[in-house]
Protein backbone atom coordinates (compact mmCIF):
# COMPACT_ATOMS: atom_id res chain seq x y z
CA UNK A 1 0.00 0.00 0.00
CA UNK A 2 0.92 3.31 -1.07
CA UNK A 3 1.81 5.51 2.49
CA UNK A 4 0.41 8.92 2.13
CA UNK A 5 2.53 11.27 4.87
CA UNK A 6 2.25 14.80 6.28
CA UNK A 7 5.73 14.21 7.48
CA UNK A 8 8.59 11.81 6.64
CA UNK A 9 12.14 10.98 7.58
CA UNK A 10 14.72 10.71 4.93
CA UNK A 11 17.77 9.98 5.00
CA UNK A 12 20.86 12.19 2.45
CA UNK A 13 23.74 12.13 1.13
CA UNK A 14 24.85 15.98 1.63
CA UNK A 15 28.35 16.46 0.69
CA UNK A 16 29.38 12.75 1.62
CA UNK A 17 28.30 12.64 4.85
CA UNK A 18 24.97 10.61 5.81
CA UNK A 19 22.35 12.64 7.00
CA UNK A 20 19.17 12.05 8.71
CA UNK A 21 15.64 14.77 9.13
CA UNK A 22 12.25 14.56 9.92
CA UNK A 23 10.31 16.93 7.97
CA UNK A 24 7.12 18.15 6.96
CA UNK A 25 6.56 16.85 3.87
CA UNK A 26 5.97 20.29 1.69
CA UNK A 27 9.57 21.19 3.58
CA UNK A 28 11.46 22.59 0.38
CA UNK A 29 14.92 21.32 -0.15
CA UNK A 30 16.01 24.92 0.39
CA UNK A 31 14.64 25.07 4.12
CA UNK A 32 15.93 21.52 4.90
CA UNK A 33 19.34 22.12 4.03
CA UNK A 34 19.53 25.33 5.69
CA UNK A 35 16.83 25.10 8.67
CA UNK A 36 17.40 21.03 9.20
CA UNK A 37 20.89 20.45 8.36
CA UNK A 38 22.37 23.91 9.45
CA UNK A 39 23.88 24.27 6.03
CA UNK A 40 23.30 27.97 5.37
CA UNK A 41 25.74 28.51 2.35
CA UNK A 42 22.96 27.70 0.07
CA UNK A 43 20.78 31.33 -0.29
CA UNK A 44 17.01 31.70 -0.89
CA UNK A 45 16.11 34.48 -3.13
CA UNK A 46 12.56 33.98 -5.20
CA UNK A 47 11.53 31.04 -4.13
CA UNK A 48 10.21 29.99 -7.24
CA UNK A 49 13.27 28.88 -9.46
CA UNK A 50 13.72 32.35 -11.16
CA UNK A 51 16.75 34.05 -8.90
CA UNK A 52 19.23 30.66 -9.63
CA UNK A 53 20.68 31.77 -5.79
CA UNK A 54 19.38 28.27 -4.30
CA UNK A 55 21.44 25.85 -7.02
CA UNK A 56 22.66 22.74 -5.43
CA UNK A 57 23.72 19.90 -7.07
CA UNK A 58 21.59 16.76 -6.84
CA UNK A 59 22.82 13.26 -8.18
CA UNK A 60 25.25 14.61 -10.55
CA UNK A 61 22.97 17.55 -11.71
CA UNK A 62 22.12 21.09 -10.88
CA UNK A 63 18.68 21.91 -9.92
CA UNK A 64 17.10 24.57 -7.92
CA UNK A 65 16.65 23.41 -4.03
CA UNK A 66 13.37 25.85 -3.80
CA UNK A 67 12.14 24.06 -6.70
CA UNK A 68 12.55 20.42 -4.89
CA UNK A 69 10.71 18.66 -1.76
CA UNK A 70 13.01 17.63 0.84
CA UNK A 71 11.06 14.79 0.71
CA UNK A 72 12.13 13.95 -2.64
CA UNK A 73 16.19 13.89 -1.85
CA UNK A 74 15.43 10.47 0.08
CA UNK A 75 18.43 8.53 -0.45
CA UNK A 76 20.17 10.62 -2.99
CA UNK A 77 23.54 12.48 -3.34
CA UNK A 78 23.08 16.28 -2.83
CA UNK A 79 26.34 18.44 -3.28
CA UNK A 80 26.03 21.83 -2.03
CA UNK A 81 28.85 25.19 -1.94
CA UNK A 82 30.08 23.78 1.65
CA UNK A 83 31.09 21.03 -0.81
CA UNK A 84 33.13 22.51 -3.10
CA UNK A 85 36.38 22.86 -1.55
CA UNK A 86 38.49 19.77 -0.77
CA UNK A 87 40.75 18.99 2.88
CA UNK A 88 43.86 19.97 1.74
CA UNK A 89 45.16 17.39 5.16
CA UNK A 90 47.15 19.80 6.48
CA UNK A 91 44.11 21.49 8.64
CA UNK A 92 43.06 23.38 5.60
CA UNK A 93 41.16 23.44 2.37
CA UNK A 94 41.48 23.64 -1.15
CA UNK A 95 39.41 25.37 -3.03
CA UNK A 96 37.54 24.07 -5.96
CA UNK A 97 38.91 25.58 -9.40
CA UNK A 98 35.68 27.68 -10.05
CA UNK A 99 36.12 28.91 -6.59
CA UNK A 100 39.48 30.30 -7.36
CA UNK A 101 38.42 31.38 -10.77
CA UNK A 102 35.83 33.79 -8.87
CA UNK A 103 38.91 35.12 -6.57
CA UNK A 104 41.59 35.50 -9.15
CA UNK A 105 38.44 36.98 -12.07
CA UNK A 106 36.91 39.54 -8.64
CA UNK A 107 33.43 37.43 -9.76
CA UNK A 108 31.29 38.55 -6.60
CA UNK A 109 30.72 41.60 -4.61
CA UNK A 110 27.90 40.87 -2.07
CA UNK A 111 28.29 37.23 -2.67
CA UNK A 112 24.52 36.76 -2.12
CA UNK A 113 24.06 34.86 -5.72
CA UNK A 114 28.12 33.24 -5.56
CA UNK A 115 26.94 29.67 -3.73
CA UNK A 116 24.04 29.66 -6.80
CA UNK A 117 26.74 30.23 -9.32
CA UNK A 118 29.35 28.26 -8.23
CA UNK A 119 27.04 25.10 -8.16
CA UNK A 120 25.76 25.86 -11.58
CA UNK A 121 29.10 26.39 -13.27
CA UNK A 122 31.02 23.25 -11.58
CA UNK A 123 28.50 21.31 -12.40
CA UNK A 124 28.35 22.74 -15.79
CA UNK A 125 31.82 22.57 -16.37
CA UNK A 126 32.18 18.69 -14.55
CA UNK A 127 29.35 17.71 -16.61
CA UNK A 128 31.42 18.83 -19.89
CA UNK A 129 34.27 17.38 -21.73
CA UNK A 130 36.88 20.07 -21.01
CA UNK A 131 39.21 19.38 -23.68
CA UNK A 132 36.38 20.73 -25.85
CA UNK A 133 36.86 24.65 -26.35
CA UNK A 134 34.33 26.58 -24.34
CA UNK A 135 32.12 28.64 -26.58
CA UNK A 136 30.65 32.21 -25.47
CA UNK A 137 26.81 30.33 -26.16
CA UNK A 138 27.76 28.09 -23.95
CA UNK A 139 29.02 30.22 -21.39
CA UNK A 140 25.92 32.71 -21.68
CA UNK A 141 23.87 29.41 -21.29
CA UNK A 142 25.52 27.89 -18.08
CA UNK A 143 24.98 31.01 -16.42
CA UNK A 144 21.76 32.65 -17.86
CA UNK A 145 19.45 31.44 -15.45
CA UNK A 146 21.70 33.03 -12.33
CA UNK A 147 20.73 36.53 -11.28
CA UNK A 148 23.26 38.75 -10.21
CA UNK A 149 22.33 42.40 -8.74
CA UNK A 150 26.02 43.62 -8.37
CA UNK A 151 28.59 42.41 -10.41
CA UNK A 152 27.01 43.14 -14.27
CA UNK A 153 28.12 39.49 -15.40
CA UNK A 154 31.90 40.16 -17.36
CA UNK A 155 33.96 39.19 -14.22
CA UNK A 156 31.49 36.05 -13.75
CA UNK A 157 32.01 35.22 -17.24
CA UNK A 158 35.61 35.92 -17.18
CA UNK A 159 35.69 33.59 -14.22
CA UNK A 160 33.95 30.24 -15.95
CA UNK A 161 36.76 30.71 -18.90
CA UNK A 162 39.45 30.83 -16.55
CA UNK A 163 37.97 27.51 -14.40
CA UNK A 164 37.56 25.61 -17.65
CA UNK A 165 41.11 26.50 -18.26
CA UNK A 166 42.09 25.15 -15.21
CA UNK A 167 39.86 22.25 -14.81
CA UNK A 168 41.23 21.25 -18.20
CA UNK A 169 44.44 21.36 -16.98
CA UNK A 170 43.32 18.57 -14.50
CA UNK A 171 43.49 21.70 -11.52
CA UNK B 1 6.10 32.01 0.41
CA UNK B 2 6.19 28.47 1.54
CA UNK B 3 3.33 25.94 0.03
CA UNK B 4 0.50 25.25 2.13
CA UNK B 5 0.30 22.01 4.19
CA UNK B 6 -0.20 19.21 1.78
CA UNK B 7 0.24 15.56 2.19
CA UNK B 8 2.42 13.28 -0.02
CA UNK B 9 3.32 9.80 -1.99
CA UNK B 10 5.42 8.71 -4.09
CA UNK B 11 4.05 5.00 -5.02
CA UNK B 12 6.47 3.10 -7.11
CA UNK B 13 4.09 1.89 -10.01
CA UNK B 14 1.48 3.71 -11.89
CA UNK B 15 -1.48 1.33 -10.61
CA UNK B 16 -0.78 2.80 -7.24
CA UNK B 17 -0.27 6.30 -8.30
CA UNK B 18 -3.53 6.41 -10.22
CA UNK B 19 -5.47 4.73 -7.22
CA UNK B 20 -4.20 7.55 -5.04
CA UNK B 21 -4.71 10.06 -7.36
CA UNK B 22 -8.66 9.10 -7.89
CA UNK B 23 -8.99 8.36 -4.18
CA UNK B 24 -8.10 11.49 -3.31
CA UNK B 25 -8.42 14.08 -6.02
CA UNK B 26 -4.72 14.54 -5.56
CA UNK B 27 -2.33 16.45 -7.99
CA UNK B 28 0.59 14.87 -10.05
CA UNK B 29 4.18 16.35 -9.19
CA UNK B 30 6.34 15.82 -12.00
CA UNK B 31 9.35 18.04 -12.46
CA UNK B 32 7.90 20.79 -10.20
CA UNK B 33 9.43 23.54 -12.14
CA UNK B 34 6.02 25.00 -12.67
CA UNK B 35 4.16 23.30 -9.93
CA UNK B 36 6.14 24.37 -6.55
CA UNK B 37 6.33 28.11 -8.12
CA UNK B 38 2.55 27.95 -7.95
CA UNK B 39 1.83 25.95 -4.59
CA UNK B 40 5.12 28.57 -3.18
CA UNK B 41 3.05 31.32 -4.56
CA UNK B 42 -0.16 29.55 -3.04
CA UNK B 43 -1.71 29.76 -6.29
CA UNK B 44 -2.25 26.09 -5.46
CA UNK B 45 -3.01 24.61 -2.77
CA UNK B 46 -4.02 20.57 -3.43
CA UNK B 47 -4.90 18.50 -0.28
CA UNK B 48 -2.37 15.81 -1.65
CA UNK B 49 0.46 15.60 -4.06
CA UNK B 50 1.34 12.12 -5.93
CA UNK B 51 4.67 12.35 -7.02
CA UNK B 52 5.59 10.18 -10.43
CA UNK B 53 9.25 10.68 -9.74
CA UNK B 54 9.68 6.85 -8.54
CA UNK B 55 7.52 5.09 -11.09
CA UNK B 56 10.03 3.32 -13.42
CA UNK B 57 9.95 2.90 -17.42
CA UNK B 58 8.58 6.39 -17.35
CA UNK B 59 11.66 8.06 -18.66
CA UNK B 60 12.21 6.35 -21.83
CA UNK B 61 12.96 8.19 -25.25
CA UNK B 62 11.14 5.73 -28.11
CA UNK B 63 12.29 6.59 -31.77
CA UNK B 64 10.70 4.71 -34.84
CA UNK B 65 10.82 5.96 -37.96
CA UNK B 66 7.78 7.32 -38.12
CA UNK B 67 7.63 9.02 -34.84
CA UNK B 68 9.01 10.24 -31.23
CA UNK B 69 7.71 8.86 -28.06
CA UNK B 70 8.52 10.92 -25.00
CA UNK B 71 7.83 8.91 -21.52
CA UNK B 72 6.66 11.10 -18.66
CA UNK B 73 9.82 11.41 -16.68
CA UNK B 74 12.03 12.61 -19.48
CA UNK B 75 13.44 15.81 -18.42
CA UNK B 76 14.14 18.68 -20.76
CA UNK B 77 17.74 18.58 -20.90
CA UNK B 78 17.77 14.25 -22.00
CA UNK B 79 15.40 15.29 -25.36
CA UNK B 80 17.75 17.95 -26.08
CA UNK B 81 20.91 15.64 -25.78
CA UNK B 82 19.29 12.81 -27.64
CA UNK B 83 20.38 12.86 -31.33
CA UNK B 84 18.14 9.99 -32.41
CA UNK B 85 15.02 12.08 -31.65
CA UNK B 86 16.13 14.82 -33.23
CA UNK B 87 17.25 12.80 -36.63
CA UNK B 88 13.52 12.09 -36.91
CA UNK B 89 11.77 15.01 -35.69
CA UNK B 90 14.29 18.23 -35.21
CA UNK B 91 11.91 20.81 -33.86
CA UNK B 92 12.26 18.21 -30.44
CA UNK B 93 15.96 19.69 -29.93
CA UNK B 94 15.61 23.04 -31.51
CA UNK B 95 12.49 24.02 -29.17
CA UNK B 96 13.82 21.98 -26.07
CA UNK B 97 16.89 24.59 -26.57
CA UNK B 98 14.76 27.34 -26.15
CA UNK B 99 13.48 25.84 -22.44
CA UNK B 100 14.55 27.49 -19.28
CA UNK B 101 17.94 27.21 -18.18
CA UNK B 102 19.64 24.44 -17.82
CA UNK B 103 18.99 23.70 -14.11
CA UNK B 104 15.31 23.83 -14.75
CA UNK B 105 16.15 21.38 -18.12
CA UNK B 106 17.35 18.81 -15.89
CA UNK B 107 14.64 18.91 -13.31
CA UNK B 108 11.88 19.73 -16.21
CA UNK B 109 9.60 17.03 -17.62
CA UNK B 110 8.62 17.81 -21.59
CA UNK B 111 5.02 15.91 -21.10
CA UNK B 112 4.92 18.27 -17.82
CA UNK B 113 4.91 21.03 -19.92
CA UNK B 114 2.46 19.71 -22.18
CA UNK B 115 0.36 18.66 -19.39
CA UNK B 116 0.64 22.37 -17.59
CA UNK B 117 -0.79 23.39 -21.16
CA UNK B 118 0.76 26.80 -20.62
CA UNK B 119 0.48 28.95 -24.08
CA UNK B 120 3.98 30.03 -23.43
CA UNK B 121 5.57 27.15 -23.12
CA UNK B 122 7.66 25.54 -26.21
CA UNK B 123 6.74 22.14 -26.58
CA UNK B 124 2.94 22.36 -26.25
CA UNK B 125 3.49 24.25 -29.56
CA UNK B 126 5.83 21.84 -30.99
CA UNK B 127 3.26 19.40 -29.94
CA UNK B 128 0.85 21.07 -32.16
CA UNK B 129 2.96 22.08 -35.44
CA UNK B 130 4.25 18.28 -35.48
CA UNK B 131 0.34 16.61 -34.91
CA UNK B 132 0.94 15.06 -31.87
CA UNK B 133 -0.75 13.47 -29.43
CA UNK B 134 -1.16 12.03 -25.89
CA UNK B 135 -1.54 8.70 -23.96
CA UNK B 136 -3.38 9.55 -20.63
CA UNK B 137 -3.84 6.94 -18.35
CA UNK B 138 -6.58 6.58 -15.46
CA UNK B 139 -7.81 3.37 -13.35
CA UNK B 140 -10.27 3.30 -16.29
CA UNK B 141 -7.68 2.54 -18.87
CA UNK B 142 -5.11 4.40 -21.50
CA UNK B 143 -5.89 6.58 -24.25
CA UNK B 144 -4.36 8.60 -26.72
CA UNK B 145 -5.83 11.80 -27.39
CA UNK B 146 -5.10 14.39 -30.01
CA UNK B 147 -3.32 17.35 -29.62
CA UNK B 148 -7.00 19.56 -31.04
CA UNK B 149 -8.98 17.60 -28.27
CA UNK B 150 -6.07 17.97 -25.52
CA UNK B 151 -5.56 22.11 -24.77
CA UNK B 152 -8.62 23.61 -23.98
CA UNK B 153 -7.70 26.66 -22.65
CA UNK B 154 -4.66 28.24 -20.62
CA UNK B 155 -3.27 26.03 -18.21
CA UNK B 156 -6.34 24.36 -18.62
CA UNK B 157 -6.97 20.36 -20.35
CA UNK B 158 -9.03 17.37 -20.99
CA UNK B 159 -7.99 15.45 -19.55
CA UNK B 160 -10.18 14.01 -16.02
CA UNK B 161 -9.19 14.70 -12.63
CA UNK B 162 -6.88 12.13 -11.46
CA UNK B 163 -5.00 11.08 -15.03
CA UNK B 164 -1.85 10.86 -15.30
CA UNK B 165 0.09 11.60 -19.25
CA UNK B 166 2.40 8.69 -19.69
CA UNK B 167 3.73 9.95 -22.58
CA UNK B 168 3.55 12.55 -25.60
CA UNK B 169 3.94 11.56 -29.13
CA UNK B 170 5.80 13.69 -32.03
CA UNK B 171 5.36 11.78 -35.60
CA UNK B 172 8.41 12.29 -37.89
CA UNK B 173 9.33 15.11 -40.14
CA UNK B 174 8.07 14.01 -43.47
CA UNK B 175 10.01 14.17 -46.48
CA UNK B 176 11.17 16.58 -48.34
CA UNK B 177 10.52 18.70 -45.09
CA UNK B 178 12.87 20.90 -42.86
CA UNK B 179 12.05 23.24 -40.03
CA UNK B 180 13.04 25.85 -37.99
CA UNK B 181 12.48 27.19 -34.32
CA UNK B 182 13.20 30.82 -33.16
CA UNK B 183 12.10 33.05 -30.89
CA UNK B 184 12.38 36.31 -29.03
CA UNK B 185 12.75 36.31 -24.63
CA UNK B 186 13.93 38.73 -22.74
CA UNK B 187 16.96 37.18 -21.58
CA UNK B 188 18.03 33.83 -22.83
CA UNK B 189 15.63 30.68 -21.38
CA UNK B 190 13.62 33.03 -19.90
CA UNK B 191 9.56 32.31 -21.59
CA UNK B 192 9.17 33.48 -25.08
CA UNK B 193 7.73 37.12 -25.84
CA UNK B 194 7.06 35.80 -28.55
CA UNK B 195 8.14 32.38 -30.36
CA UNK B 196 7.65 30.36 -33.99
CA UNK B 197 8.26 27.26 -34.46
CA UNK B 198 7.61 26.42 -38.48
CA UNK B 199 7.54 23.15 -40.92
CA UNK B 200 8.20 23.69 -44.51
CA UNK B 201 7.01 21.14 -47.23
CA UNK B 202 8.34 20.77 -51.17
CA UNK B 203 7.21 19.22 -53.68
CA UNK B 204 9.53 17.05 -55.93
CA UNK B 205 10.34 19.75 -58.32
CA UNK B 206 11.78 21.88 -55.22
CA UNK B 207 8.90 24.22 -55.46
CA UNK B 208 7.08 25.44 -52.16
CA UNK B 209 4.39 22.24 -51.19
CA UNK B 210 3.00 23.59 -47.45
CA UNK B 211 4.10 25.89 -45.20
CA UNK B 212 2.87 25.20 -41.37
CA UNK B 213 3.25 27.41 -38.29
CA UNK B 214 3.22 26.83 -34.65
CA UNK B 215 3.29 30.21 -32.33
CA UNK B 216 4.47 30.71 -28.60
CA UNK B 217 2.98 33.13 -25.96
CA UNK B 218 0.47 33.86 -28.59
CA UNK B 219 -3.09 33.21 -27.69
CA UNK B 220 -4.72 31.34 -25.47
CA UNK B 221 -3.93 27.63 -26.65
CA UNK B 222 -0.94 26.61 -29.36
CA UNK B 223 -2.60 26.37 -32.91
CA UNK B 224 -1.37 25.73 -35.94
CA UNK B 225 -1.44 28.15 -38.96
CA UNK B 226 -1.66 26.60 -42.83
CA UNK B 227 0.58 29.54 -44.43
CA UNK B 228 0.93 28.30 -47.72
CA UNK B 229 -1.21 30.02 -49.67
CA UNK B 230 1.25 32.45 -49.48
CA UNK B 231 3.99 30.85 -51.31
CA UNK B 232 2.49 27.77 -52.94
CA UNK B 233 4.80 26.70 -55.83
CA UNK B 234 7.37 29.03 -55.98
CA UNK B 235 10.32 27.54 -55.99
CA UNK B 236 12.23 27.44 -52.68
CA UNK B 237 14.99 29.20 -52.90
CA UNK B 238 13.18 32.53 -54.35
CA UNK B 239 10.07 31.87 -52.42
CA UNK B 240 8.91 35.48 -50.84
CA UNK B 241 8.76 34.52 -47.23
CA UNK B 242 7.96 38.33 -46.04
CA UNK B 243 4.62 37.51 -47.80
CA UNK B 244 4.40 34.35 -45.56
CA UNK B 245 4.82 36.58 -42.91
CA UNK B 246 2.75 39.52 -43.89
CA UNK B 247 -0.35 36.43 -43.56
CA UNK B 248 0.58 35.22 -40.35
CA UNK B 249 0.40 38.51 -39.10
CA UNK B 250 -3.19 38.40 -40.07
CA UNK B 251 -4.27 35.35 -38.63
CA UNK B 252 -2.75 35.29 -34.81
CA UNK B 253 -4.47 37.08 -32.12
CA UNK B 254 -1.86 37.74 -29.78
CA UNK B 255 -2.98 39.16 -26.70
CA UNK B 256 -0.74 42.05 -24.13
CA UNK B 257 0.50 41.56 -21.07
CA UNK B 258 3.41 43.16 -19.29
CA UNK B 259 5.61 41.68 -20.92
CA UNK B 260 4.65 43.45 -24.51
CA UNK B 261 1.68 44.74 -26.36
CA UNK B 262 -0.40 42.73 -28.71
CA UNK B 263 1.01 45.03 -31.83
CA UNK B 264 4.67 43.92 -30.90
CA UNK B 265 3.94 40.64 -30.72
CA UNK B 266 2.22 40.97 -33.97
CA UNK B 267 4.98 42.35 -35.43
CA UNK B 268 7.32 39.32 -33.99
CA UNK B 269 5.43 36.71 -35.94
CA UNK B 270 5.99 38.71 -39.10
CA UNK B 271 9.34 38.74 -38.53
CA UNK B 272 10.08 35.63 -37.02
CA UNK B 273 7.80 33.63 -39.50
CA UNK B 274 9.70 35.35 -42.19
CA UNK B 275 13.17 34.64 -40.72
CA UNK B 276 12.51 30.54 -39.78
CA UNK B 277 10.68 29.85 -43.05
CA UNK B 278 14.07 30.69 -45.41
CA UNK B 279 16.04 28.70 -42.70
CA UNK B 280 13.08 25.69 -42.51
CA UNK B 281 13.18 25.58 -46.56
CA UNK B 282 16.86 25.16 -47.13
CA UNK B 283 16.79 22.61 -44.75
CA UNK B 284 14.23 20.87 -46.87
CA UNK B 285 16.37 21.28 -50.33
CA UNK B 286 18.95 20.05 -48.38
CA UNK B 287 17.00 17.19 -46.68
CA UNK B 288 15.33 16.61 -50.32
CA UNK B 289 18.75 16.33 -51.93
CA UNK B 290 19.94 13.45 -49.72
CA UNK B 291 16.43 11.53 -49.39
C1 LIG C 1 12.50 30.13 -14.03
C2 LIG C 1 11.74 29.21 -14.92
C3 LIG C 1 11.77 29.40 -16.28
C4 LIG C 1 11.06 28.56 -17.13
N1 LIG C 1 11.11 28.79 -18.47
C5 LIG C 1 10.39 28.01 -19.31
C6 LIG C 1 10.40 28.24 -20.71
O1 LIG C 1 11.08 29.13 -21.23
N2 LIG C 1 9.64 27.43 -21.49
C7 LIG C 1 8.87 26.42 -20.95
O2 LIG C 1 8.20 25.72 -21.72
N3 LIG C 1 8.87 26.17 -19.65
C8 LIG C 1 9.61 26.94 -18.81
N4 LIG C 1 9.58 26.67 -17.47
C9 LIG C 1 8.71 25.59 -16.96
C10 LIG C 1 9.35 24.22 -17.10
O3 LIG C 1 9.53 23.88 -18.44
C11 LIG C 1 8.52 23.14 -16.41
O4 LIG C 1 9.38 22.06 -16.26
C12 LIG C 1 7.31 22.64 -17.16
O5 LIG C 1 6.43 23.67 -17.54
C13 LIG C 1 6.47 21.69 -16.30
O6 LIG C 1 7.04 20.44 -16.25
P1 LIG C 1 7.32 19.72 -14.86
O7 LIG C 1 7.73 18.35 -15.19
O8 LIG C 1 8.26 20.54 -14.09
O9 LIG C 1 5.85 19.67 -14.23
P2 LIG C 1 5.29 19.99 -12.78
O10 LIG C 1 5.71 21.32 -12.34
O11 LIG C 1 5.57 18.84 -11.89
O12 LIG C 1 3.72 19.97 -13.09
C14 LIG C 1 3.09 21.04 -13.80
C15 LIG C 1 1.59 20.75 -13.91
O13 LIG C 1 1.35 19.68 -14.81
C16 LIG C 1 0.78 18.56 -14.15
N5 LIG C 1 1.50 17.37 -14.64
C17 LIG C 1 2.84 17.25 -14.82
N6 LIG C 1 3.14 16.06 -15.34
C18 LIG C 1 1.97 15.40 -15.49
C19 LIG C 1 1.65 14.11 -16.01
N7 LIG C 1 2.59 13.29 -16.45
N8 LIG C 1 0.35 13.74 -16.03
C20 LIG C 1 -0.64 14.59 -15.58
N9 LIG C 1 -0.37 15.83 -15.10
C21 LIG C 1 0.91 16.23 -15.05
C22 LIG C 1 0.96 18.80 -12.67
O14 LIG C 1 -0.06 18.22 -11.91
C23 LIG C 1 0.95 20.31 -12.60
O15 LIG C 1 -0.37 20.78 -12.60
C24 LIG C 1 10.30 27.49 -16.60
C25 LIG C 1 10.27 27.26 -15.22
C26 LIG C 1 10.98 28.12 -14.38
C27 LIG C 1 10.92 27.88 -12.90
S1 LIG D 1 15.50 30.88 -4.50
FE1 LIG D 1 15.48 29.16 -5.82
S2 LIG D 1 15.68 30.07 -7.73
FE2 LIG D 1 15.47 31.81 -6.45
S1 LIG E 1 27.50 39.58 -6.16
FE1 LIG E 1 25.78 40.64 -5.34
S2 LIG E 1 24.14 39.65 -6.38
FE2 LIG E 1 25.85 38.83 -7.35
Amino acid sequence: MTSIDSERTITVTVNGVPREATVPVRRLLSDALRHDLGLTGTHVGCEHGVCGACTVVVDGAAVRSCLMLAVQVDGAEVRTVEGLAREDHQGGQVLHPVQEAFRECHALQCGFCTPGFLMTIAAGLEGRDNSAELTEEEVDDMVGGNLCRCTGYANIKKAVHHAAAAMKDGA
Amino acid sequence: MKPAPFRYADPSTLGEALAVLSDEGAKVLAGGQSLLPLLSMRLAAPATLVDINRIPDLDAVEVTDDAVTVGALVRHDALLRHGGAAAVQPLLGRATANVAHPAIRNRGTTVGSIAHADPSGEMTSVLALTDGSVTVATTAGSEVVGWRDFFVGPLETSIPAGAVVTAATFPALPPRSGTAFAEVARRKGDYAVCGAGVVVTLSEDRRVERVLASYVSVGLTPEVHDLTEAVAGSPAEKADWAAAGALARTLVDPDTDIHASADYRRLLVGVLTERTLADAAAEAGARAARE
